[in-house]
């Protein structure tokens, strides 16, 4: 046996000609604990899905580089292969089946059998299960973990903390257990129980497991790990002993990248530094992403950015003012309160959306472009409508008209007015969702991941779109993103959205640490404890 | 050139290839029989200006998110009592024709609200319930059927109580659509009326589809979350497709039976529903998407083998119901198809 447990060298994968991983090399000793810190994207995900073969990396051509465990290489093939090769999985989202005991959650398809008068009769398939046997590993496994719960009770109704320690339990379980994977588990664990969390890691690792421990909170990091691997857009960016690093620097490693700049200045009305829409307290509702308690101001002609790391809820904002998740508090545009949780008033008061979800909410696959274009208008503001009494008709004369000259004006690439948005590649998808919000004429305009999904030149076309709205025709617009570097060139300021609320307001060219900080929530202590 | 026939295929829709290319083989079959073939054509026409209107109800329930309408027979049963209701008041020809409608549409417009306020609860699932909406109001009518005071002995069974199973409407609203405009060349006619009726109505249910409220309930039967993100409200739009839908069901009976020359009461509007399915589908609509010319083709296919396909069973194979048989294969498989085709979720 060799002195790592688990080494991948020179790991590399791209998916359909985008490389999401560049000659990543980790290696973890027996009884290590090596977190991997990266921002979302950065490819921690699909190095897993390496370690244990999902069939989502060779149904896409498989992988280059070297998986060796234990000093002997070895080709993962399925998950049940990484399972028996002694890798275990602690997840995000909990592996229980919640009508079960923790026994049988536990025991779940490796049951200890016994036999009995059938069985000895007809073999093998008609034994019984060993309830005792099972319960004792089980109560061990629970006491390693150091839960002292009844080991028969359900798994539905328990605290989301414990559900995460019968995870674990069910891992250690497995006898030849020699590498455990945790999966951002804290992310739904109360500060409480993310101390025991990281304190029963500790124990196993102490017990001679090794530990890959993925996360993007810098001070769990610094609390229970030994080494460090950082990971930036795929790539290796540094492995560190845990005395050698500080919060900060590794802050700076996780997001560190050139920002290039979008050539911007700034119009006349930004000078005058009022604001036009106001937040306060702000609480919404989104699954997910929920925002509890956010205060900003956003002023007359500036881009605004609102940036954080996905789940920590800066996509509710922008849902939350336009009515689509349920929302509490108080927001005011140019002055007056606007009604929260009034779709069509958000919108005919001046506010415009382009959604995140570009398919499903942005538009209708199967209608033409001019009346994606037009429809919101039509609808709120009755524009392309004639009205004969009671009786409407569309305008189409005026309909095509505006569409053509949005399609120029914004340079969508498409076959006519007629194509069906279904057709269109993700960049113009995007543009046509643009022109919707536009036609409205909005005052402000909320952007939400404007370049997800797209294309490396589309995305800069969208930004540079944006920009132009905002610098020739003075428009507000606040756009949310978790490509941090994409606001970081656009934005004039930058909140970062972190549990919910808003962890600090950042300059664009403000350093990488205090980004990385404040991503990972850790800025308001990092400050606390005077190392900013 | 396989591949070439593939996309081609396609883009017409399976079950209109299939049923335009057995149509086209049973009226080869027919010319080839010696069956003469005018009759048969003007057959087709009337065929088409009886069911179009049903088969237009499903347009509107199709383009507001709620799917194919089986419950069409709710209309269908707003119709019936327009048309009893007339007879009742002793009115005859057009009077009587018109006076069912005032009366149908009305009361076919409360049963839409009712039906679209219920399928709004049961979103995901609007097929199925509509179906057994559609079962359910036929099975509650034949209570109906026996209570309701009407008291014309035209309607009523001659002793014990209740109304016919069949009313005879001859010398009422029969053919007044189907005389109106009759234009005789040899074996040959057409009847105008029937056809402007449906041509009208096909015309109110385009200009619909042209105005606001109409492209808001084409929205919302594309995308709810696009809808609900450009500020409708989605509920209101699908109750306004399901009660257009009940009420082209309840003028399109009264198009249906004027030409008939019956009213068919108690069970028999059941399947209703069905047939206009099938014809909307042959037309190459599917369960998301339909427009005016699906319906004419669908109908006109359908209802056009239908008339062929009774003479040259006929011909080649004697006794046995044959017309029938082929409508319920033909409706069920259609159906059958396109339910397959559904994707699961939004």
């Amino acid at each position: 046996m060799g002195e790592f447990v688990l080494e991948m060298q020179n790991v590399s994968k791209s998916y359909y000609g985008t490389q999401v991983l560049k000659n990543v090399s980790i290696a973890v000793k027996p009884g290590e604990i090596h977190a991997i810190l990266g921002e979302n994207g950065a490819g921690k995900s699909t190095l897993m899905n390496i370690l244990f073969g999902m069939s989502v990396i060779h149904s896409t051509g498989g992988f280059e580089g070297e998986v060796r465990l234990g000093g002997e290489a070895v080709a993962i093939k399925s998950p049940m292969q990484a399972m028996e090769l002694g890798i275990g999985m602690v997840h995000q989202e909990f592996m229980l089946i919640p009508g079960f005991s923790i026994v049988e959650n536990i025991k779940l398809n490796r049951e200890i059998l016994k036999d009995n008068i059938v069985s000895r009769v007809f073999g093998e398939k008609m034994k019984g299960l060993d309830h005792n046997s099972m319960a004792k590993d089980a109560k061990a496994a629970l006491n390693t973990v150091g839960l002292t719960i009844d080991e028969w009770a359900r798994v539905a109704g328990l605290p989301v903390g414990h559900m995460q320690f019968v995870e674990i339990a069910r891992e250690i379980d497995k006898e030849n257990i020699r590498l455990l994977v945790f999966d951002e588990p804290t992310a739904v664990l109360t500060e409480n129980e993310a101390a025991n969390l990281l304190a029963t890691m500790r124990k196993l690792a102490d017990s001679g497991i090794a530990i890959l421990f993925i996360t993007h909170r810098l001070d769990e990091v610094m609390e229970v790990a030994d080494n460090v691997t950082i990971l930036r857009d795929g790539a290796l960016v540094s492995t560190l002993r845990k005395q050698d690093t500080s919060v900060v620097r590794m802050a700076e490693l996780m997001v560190g990248r050139e920002i290039e700049t979008m050539a911007r200045e700034k119009g006349s009305e930004m000078g005058q530094d009022s604001t036009i829409l106001s937040i306060r307290d702000l609480h919404v509702r989104m699954p997910g992403e929920e925002i509890r308690g956010v205060s900003l101001e956003v002023k007359r002609g500036e881009i605004f950015g609102i940036g954080g790391l996905s789940g920590q809820g800066k996509i509710g904002i922008a849902n939350g003012i336009m009515g689509l998740y349920p929302a509490t508090g108080e927001v005011l545009l140019n002055g007056e309160k606007l009604e929260l949780n009034n779709t069509k008033g958000s919108l005919a008061r001046g506010l415009a959306f382009v959604s995140e979800d570009r398919r499903g909410v942005g538009l209708m696959l199967d209608s033409s472009i001019e009346e994606n274009i037009a429809f919101t208008a039509m609808q709120v503001k009755n524009k392309f409508v004639r009205k004969y009494g009671p009786f409407s008709q569309v305008a189409q004369g005026e309909m095509r008209q505006h569409a053509l000259a949005m399609i120029k004006e914004l340079d969508i690439r498409c076959r006519g007015p007629l194509q069906a948005t279904r057709r269109l590649s993700g960049g113009n998808q995007q543009k046509v969702c643009i022109a919707r919000a536009l036609t409205l004429d909005p005052i402000v305009l909320f952007v939400s991941e404007p370049t997800r999904g797209i294309d490396v030149g589309a995305k800069r076309l969208v930004l540079e779109t944006l920009v132009k709205l905002n610098k020739e025709f003075g428009m507000t617009i606040v756009m949310t993103s978790s490509e941090l570097a994409e606001i970081r060139s656009v934005c004039d300021r930058i909140a970062i959205i972190s549990k919910g609320q808003v962890e600090g307001i950042l300059a664009p060219d403000a350093s990488d640490a205090d980004y990385g900080l404040m991503m990972s929530g850790d800025f308001a202590k990092a400050r606390r404890e005077g190392v900013v | 050139m396989l591949e070439k026939l593939k996309g081609l295929v396609d883009s017409f829709g399976l079950p209109r290839t299939i049923i335009t290319s057995f149509f086209v083989f049973v009226c080869l079959l027919a010319v080839f029989l010696g069956i003469p073939f005018l009759p048969l054509i003007s057959d087709m026409v009337v065929r088409l200006g009886m069911n179009g209107i049903m088969v237009l109800a499903m347009v509107p329930a199709i383009l507001a998110g709620i799917g194919l309408n089986f419950g069409l027979p709710l209309g269908v049963l707003c119709g019936l009592i327009g048309m009893l209701t007339a007879i009742e008041m002793n009115l005859t020809g057009f009077p009587s024709f018109w006076m069912s409608l005032v009366i149908a549409i009305p009361l076919a417009v409360v049963c839409g609200i009712g039906y679209g306020w219920l399928l709004n609860k049961v979103k995901g699932s609007e097929m199925m319930v509509a179906t057994y909406v559609g079962f359910s109001a036929v099975s509650l009518m034949n209570i109906g059927w026996i209570l309701l005071p009407y008291t014309n002995l035209e309607l009523k069974w001659p002793i014990g109580q209740g109304l016919r199973t069949t009313v005879n409407i001859e010398g009422r609203m029969k053919w007044v659509l189907n005389s109106w405009g009759r234009i005789q060349i040899g074996s040959f006619h057409i009847s105008l009326g029937l056809l402007l009726f449906l041509a009208f109505w096909c015309l109110l249910v385009w200009l619909f589809l042209r105005s606001k409220t109409g492209l808001a309930m084409k929205a919302v039967g594309a995308s709810r979350q696009f809808a609900v993100a450009s500020g409708l409200n989605v509920d209101k739009y699908r109750i306004i497709g399901a009660t257009l839908s009940t009420v082209l069901g309840a003028v399109g009976i009264a198009a249906y039976a004027q030409s008939f020359g019956f009213l068919q009461l108690y069970d028999a509007p059941m399947f209703y529903g069905f047939g206009a399915v099938a014809a909307v589908l042959i037309g190459g609509a599917t369960v998301r998407r339909a427009n005016i010319s699906h319906v004419i083709i669908g109908t006109f296919l359908f209802q056009g083998l239908l008339v062929v396909s009774l003479p040259v069973a006929n011909l080649i194979m004697t006794g046995g119901n044959m017309a029938e048989i082929t409508r319920i294969t033909i409706s069920n498989g259609v159906i059958l198809y396109a339910l397959t085709q559904v994707s699961g979720g939004q």
